[in-house]
């Protein structure tokens, strides 16, 4: 490493939050989005609309000659912090990041990026959402011109308008929705669904090579996915903190008995360690030093934090934290589906064996 | 007038009228003291310049650049971190001439009377009483978990001086002259084999008024100023990835592939991955600091690292097999300086138990993490207004 990484938050980045926190704060309640999720329309393209149109976040990552803001992965990362802590159902992630990476990575199809940015058009890579970066994923067949096949488990789908579909003959092609064939699957997460994806003979147009395109979307979208469960383990600290505080029992705030107290500490620690290792990721993928130790550090360490900072927070509401009206499940789906998103945190420490030479038996 | 280039001026005229190569160790040691460039943050006339604390940097490199000596602030870091603040915020001016010269020079080495058998984690309902005769105070009682001791001049002591009032209350804050008659210090062997520490017991020590910090019955306060200092001591330092024990632990993995197993595998990456995790905490940490905006990230240092030392260590001497059954050396020695990640893996097992029990327990850190932190409440406290002589022991 030739520098240190800058493991803070600049003034223009924390009065980013503050904007994204505010538009959150007034079109993104939780009561909002569990109606929403049980609807047929599970997205908030009007919340999405606001946040690309109004505030042009969707193109943080398009340089500014090709349509974009020319910003960071560590701006994405800020807005990132705090969709996740309101578990906001916008394909931020899916669009802007990830499908936004593998254009970027193309040498064609830069006519599409400005579509992205603006956000008037929604991307999706129809990749798993599982995949880990690096690691196989399916494909369609490319036969006279056209693409055949089925691919599962694509995020954002129902709301893309542009597939970005790999094909057996290593090229990545760009589809439009309306000549494929999407199905929703019934979700683990309904914030960030997932859908199968039928092409029957569709007209693509290959962009570029596949291998690299995928591998540098999903270690972009793996590195910043921290910086969003990280937002969604504050959430279920601070609600909880919250919760314990006022909710009473045996005379007394339950948050003053030292057994759930040093729970709500040990989270703290873990939220506190995931903080460095999500800004370390992102200022890593900015500035393109030590990346692909500094993705697979945070995304081994994030996954079990956010999942475990729901687990604790259900458990620590008590009763409350088990009905459908609570938001705490939002979180606990959340966290869970993205512990196996873009790699198991096992998946990385894998990955960091070879990184960094400590190789299995 | 006290920037950068002032402080290389100030530090070149040193290095000039006593050029290290030709100077006795303690003669250039005071010379650099009175030039106000031993702490340039301390007053002038007491080893510094009123300067900022960042410009230090500037000497330290100049010096070290020059070859001059060190006071080896290892050796007595008691007497650095914890004493001379201590001394300088509460300290009468006479106080200040005579004590922190030799502390800062390690003429005088210091230790630290605090902890006692009855009183650990709840330090304030400490029992070694001081009684004042005269001019004196004369001190009777048992401290514990002394280091440096035995090569200790000084000591910063409390004890106390009023039995009828709450605990906190009636606590003062001394100077203990450790070669004074009634004080006797003996090793306290730990599991290691070694004694790292002592037991100090007080037999009727007479301790002059005028050694005496702060107010009577002030010394709670008093004590807040060298605690708050440890914490200070203990967190900050930058590491490099690898730097701390899961180094020994990764090289050994590299070099002998023979003690290779799957379950092993997965554990060390899992270490290696938080390793790497509390390292970024610390170098954020530090970078807020730098930055001006201290946050309360430091309180979780010190539980972090001392969970992961007795994990990674512990991991360690699995992994060496065989020659985990063994260890170096029992022999009773008493140490000068320690270092964690000194000797082998089953020394740093065992010493690294210590590094969730000394300097505060991770049981009262999570309290103080909730409490300060997250702000949760207090626990409900039976001790509040009943004087020290009515608590249950």
């Amino acid at each position: 490493m030739s520098t240190q990484p800058d493991l803070l938050y600049s003034e223009e980045e924390e009065a980013l939050r503050a904007a994204v926190r505010d538009l959150l704060t007034d079109h993104c309640d939780a009561a909002g989005v569990i109606a929403r999720s049980e609807s047929d329309a599970p997205h908030d393209l009007s919340l999405w609309k606001a946040l690309a149109d109004g505030m042009g976040l969707a193109g943080l990552l398009v340089p500014e000659d090709r349509g974009g803001q020319g910003a960071t992965h560590r701006e994405a990362a800020v807005v990132l912090e705090e969709l996740g802590r309101a578990v906001a159902p916008v394909p931020y992630l899916t669009s802007a990041v990830i499908a936004t990476e593998a254009l970027l990575a193309c040498r064609d199809g830069g006519d599409l990026l400005a579509g992205l940015a603006s956000g008037r058009e929604i991307g999706a890579l129809a990749v798993g959402l599982h995949t880990a970066p690096g690691a196989a994923y399916a494909t369609v067949r490319a036969e006279g011109g056209v693409l055949h096949g089925e691919l599962s488990g694509i995020a954002d789908a129902a709301v893309a308008g542009l597939l970005l579909v790999p094909a057996d003959d290593g090229g990545l092609y760009a589809v439009e929705a309306g000549v494929v064939t999407v199905t929703p699957q019934v979700s683990l997460d309904l914030t960030r669904p997932v859908a199968r994806v039928a092409l029957d003979g569709a007209p693509g147009r290959r962009l570029g090579d596949a291998g690299p395109a995928v591998r540098r979307a999903l270690r972009a979208g793996a590195g910043l996915l921290a910086s969003e469960q990280l937002g969604s383990a504050e959430w279920s600290l601070t609600e909880t903190v919250r919760y314990l505080k006022d909710r009473k029992q045996f005379n007394r705030p339950v948050g003053g008995f030292q057994a759930l107290k040093h729970r709500l500490a040990q989270l703290w620690l873990d939220a506190v360690g995931l903080r460095a290792a999500a800004r370390n990721a992102a200022d890593a993928l900015a500035t393109g030093e030590d990346t692909d130790v500094a993705v697979a550090v945070a995304q081994a360490c994030a996954a079990p934090v956010a999942v475990r900072a729901a687990e604790e927070a259900l458990q620590l509401h008590g009763g409350i934290g088990m009905t459908w009206e609570h938001p705490v499940h939002l979180h606990l789906k959340r966290a869970k589906a993205n512990s196996i998103a873009l790699g198991t945190a096992g998946a990385h420490r894998e990955a960091l064996a070879e990184l960094v030479d400590l190789r299995a038996p | 007038m006290t920037d950068a280039t002032e402080m290389r001026r100030r530090t070149q005229e040193l290095l000039a009228a006593r050029p290290p190569a030709g100077t006795e160790r303690l003669d250039f040691l005071r010379a650099r003291f009175d030039a106000g460039l031993a702490w340039v943050h301390f007053p002038e006339g007491l080893g510094g310049l009123g300067a900022p604390r960042s410009l230090q940097a500037v000497v330290d490199a100049e010096l070290a650049a020059a070859g001059a000596p060190d006071n080896d602030p290892r050796r007595i870091g008691i007497g650095l971190g914890m004493a001379a603040p201590t001394i300088l915020q509460y300290g009468t001016e006479e106080q200040k001439r005579r004590f922190l010269r030799p502390l800062w020079t390690g003429e005088e080495v210091w230790c630290q009377l605090f902890s006692e058998p009855g009183a650990g984690s709840d330090l304030a309902a400490l029992g070694t009483r001081a009684v004042r005769e005269g001019d004196d105070w004369v001190v009777d009682g048992q401290k514990v978990w002394t280091s440096s001791a035995h090569l200790a001049r000084w000591a910063i002591l409390i004890a106390r001086t009023d039995p009828e009032v709450p605990k906190h209350r009636g606590i003062t804050y001394f100077v203990c002259d450790m070669t004074d008659p009634g004080v006797e210090v003996r090793p306290l062997r730990q599991i290691t084999g070694e004694a790292e520490f002592n037991e100090v017991f007080l037999t009727g020590v007479r301790i002059p008024d005028s050694r005496r910090l702060g107010e009577v019955g002030d010394g709670w306060r008093v004590a807040q100023t060298t605690l708050n200092n440890e914490r200070v001591a203990i967190g900050g330092m930058r590491l490099p990835r690898e730097g701390g024990m899961i180094g020994p632990v990764a090289k050994t993995w590299r070099e002998r592939p023979a003690l290779r197993t799957h379950d092993l595998h997965q554990r060390l990456l899992k270490l290696w991955v938080e390793a790497e995790v509390a390292r970024l905490t610390g170098e954020r940490l530090r970078q807020q600091l730098v930055a001006g905006q201290p946050g309360p990230e430091g309180a979780g240092m010190k539980l972090a690292f001392a969970r992961l030392n007795q994990e990674i260590s512990g991991l360690e001497v699995e992994l060496r097999g065989e020659e985990g059954l063994l260890y170096d050396d029992w022999t009773m020695r008493r140490p000068e300086l320690v270092d964690f990640t000194g000797r082998d893996a089953g020394y740093r097992y065992l010493r690294s138990k210590g590094n969730s029990i000394e300097g505060g327990t991770s049981e009262v850190l999570l309290n103080i993490v909730a409490e300060r932190v997250l702000g949760l409440p207090a626990e409900p406290r039976t001790d509040k207004d009943v004087a020290w002589k009515d608590l249950a022991r």
